[in-house]
């Protein structure tokens, strides 16, 4: 494995300013979710930042050209300053999208949330069946709490989406999770198979459906798509796994959007800090802005200069900008690979065949989201 | 809760901007914006002046007459215009009528 090297300021592409600022307010949580986001180190409540600092840095984020702010964590509704950090994203023209597992909020503070200016719930749902939802997020009643809060959310007035994360436990009910969407109201559904980083590749056997299953979901998806338009948008993320060509990951690494964690570093993906070699500002140190613009983590695979082949000379390197780093550096061992998701890469093979191996398999027990319950180890290939 | 159904936009809808979406400026890259759900539009300067007009007050067919004011064009033509492009944002969600 080699450490990634930085372009030269030479190859340096400009920067224009990013869209997004997605702002991970805490990473505690009431559910332990195997295929969690977060990164396996999670980042204690001591250290997070303060009321004041993120209104600073909602402030540079707006300043910066930033358009959406997406409150995210953990489970974002833990922090009690929420409404102050909402109404202040209001108040410097942030349109607000709050992601939340919707156990821990009451109807009273979806309230205050919607009058100090949030624009937008989007609620996850582990399952369209409670005990099989309420196993997935290791909390018992669960599911019957989101479903309160969805119909809270249309009541109060404001736009829901609904995020359904697919895996060999649910894929088989995707006709339900859109089916429930209709039914509560929602006008957006997340059909979002899961993405192997993290949590889910230490959890990836427990979780990979079959390419048939895969498929299945697809159709479903693109038959519902037609029947409901003007009613239900449909947003559907496959899985790695089963592609020929990678995503563009997070429209390409920092093209479009920041990551805050809660104790302050910048990322430009939420699960940078597994890429060795890379060091994150604080935007407790540095401005948002600075950091955009200087730091060499947001430089060190933005734009094309950093490529390899098959990348390199390849026409869709400023379309998929490559995959995703994290990705190719898990299975590959180093950054500047191809994302093993493209079938150009030279582990692509492998990577697909461990998929369809383990979706053949019976399921290993989860290894649950917890603070202490990081695995020592990641999956090899 | 009653079931949502499609908007269908004719003369007679009276179009507004949905609750969830803001049109506002982006002054970093000198452009307009319609901020909705996950979602970042790019209008045209046509699909702007429209949906300034869009208040939940006015129907299209006043809307296509304030436009052809403006535009010095026959309303008639405009409204045949502008109901395809209010049909595409109420399937988007950008505008409730």
């Amino acid at each position: 494995m080699s450490e990634p090297s930085l372009p030269t300021d030479a190859a340096r592409p400009p920067s224009p300013p990013p869209l997004g600022l997605l702002a991970e307010l805490t990473h505690r949580c009431p559910l332990q979710c195997p295929y969690c986001s977060n990164p396996l180190a999670l980042e204690r409540p001591k250290g997070e930042l303060a009321t004041d600092e993120w209104r600073r840095v909602l402030g540079e984020a707006a300043d910066l050209g930033v358009l959406q702010l997406h409150l995210s964590g953990g489970e974002p509704t833990l922090r009690p300053d929420l409404e102050a950090i909402v109404a202040h994203a209001a108040q410097v023209g942030l349109y607000s999208n709050l992601i939340t597992s919707g156990v821990a909020l009451t109807e009273a503070r979806l309230a205050a949330l919607a009058h100090a200016g949030l624009a937008h719930v989007q609620i996850s749902l582990q399952d369209t069946v409670a005990a099989s939802a309420d196993r997935l997020a290791h909390y018992q009643g669960a599911h019957a709490r989101k479903l309160a809060l969805a119909a809270a959310v249309r009541k109060a007035g404001l736009a829901l989406t609904l995020n359904a994360p697919l895996h060999r436990h649910n894929v088989a009910r995707t006709a339900d999770f859109i089916e429930l969407a209709v039914a509560i109201g929602a006008r957006r559904l997340e059909v979002a198979h899961v993405q192997y980083y993290g949590w889910a590749l230490a959890n990836r056997a427990a979780l990979m459906p079959t390419r048939a299953e895969v498929d299945a979901s697809v159709r479903v998806v693109e038959a519902a798509r037609a029947r409901l338009k003007g009613i239900l948008t449909i947003d559907l993320v496959l899985p790695d796994y089963y592609a020929t060509r990678p995503k563009p990951c997070m429209g390409g690494w920092g093209r479009g959007i920041i990551n805050v964690t809660p104790s302050g570093l910048a990322l430009p993906c939420h699960a940078a800090q597994s890429i060795p070699g890379l060091v994150f500002d604080s935007v407790r140190a540095r401005s948002l802005q600075e950091i955009w613009e200087t730091s060499p983590a947001f430089a060190a695979f933005r734009g094309t200069g950093w490529m390899r082949e098959p990348c390199l000379s390849c026409d869709r390197r400023e379309r998929d900008w490559g995959g995703c780093r994290c990705q190719a550096f898990a299975v590959t061992g180093d950054a500047r690979n191809a994302d093993p998701a493209c079938a150009l890469s030279s582990h692509h093979a492998d990577f697909t065949g461990a998929a369809a191996a383990e979706a053949a398999s019976a399921p290993p027990e989860f290894r649950y989201r917890r603070f202490s319950g990081a695995p020592a180890v990641t999956v090899a290939e | 809760m009653a079931a949502i159904e499609r908007a269908i936009i004719g003369e007679a809808s009276r179009p507004r901007l949905a609750r969830s979406v803001m049109l506002r400026e982006d002054k970093a890259r000198g452009a307009w914006r319609i901020l909705a759900p996950e979602r970042v539009f790019t209008p045209d300067p046509v699909a702007i002046e429209v949906l300034r007009l869009c208040d939940g007050q006015r129907d299209c067919a006043e809307i296509a007459r304030v436009l052809a004011l403006s535009y010095e064009a026959d309303a008639g033509a405009i409204l045949a215009d502008i109901l395809p492009m209010l049909q595409d944002l109420a399937d988007k969600g950008v505008i409730e009528a």
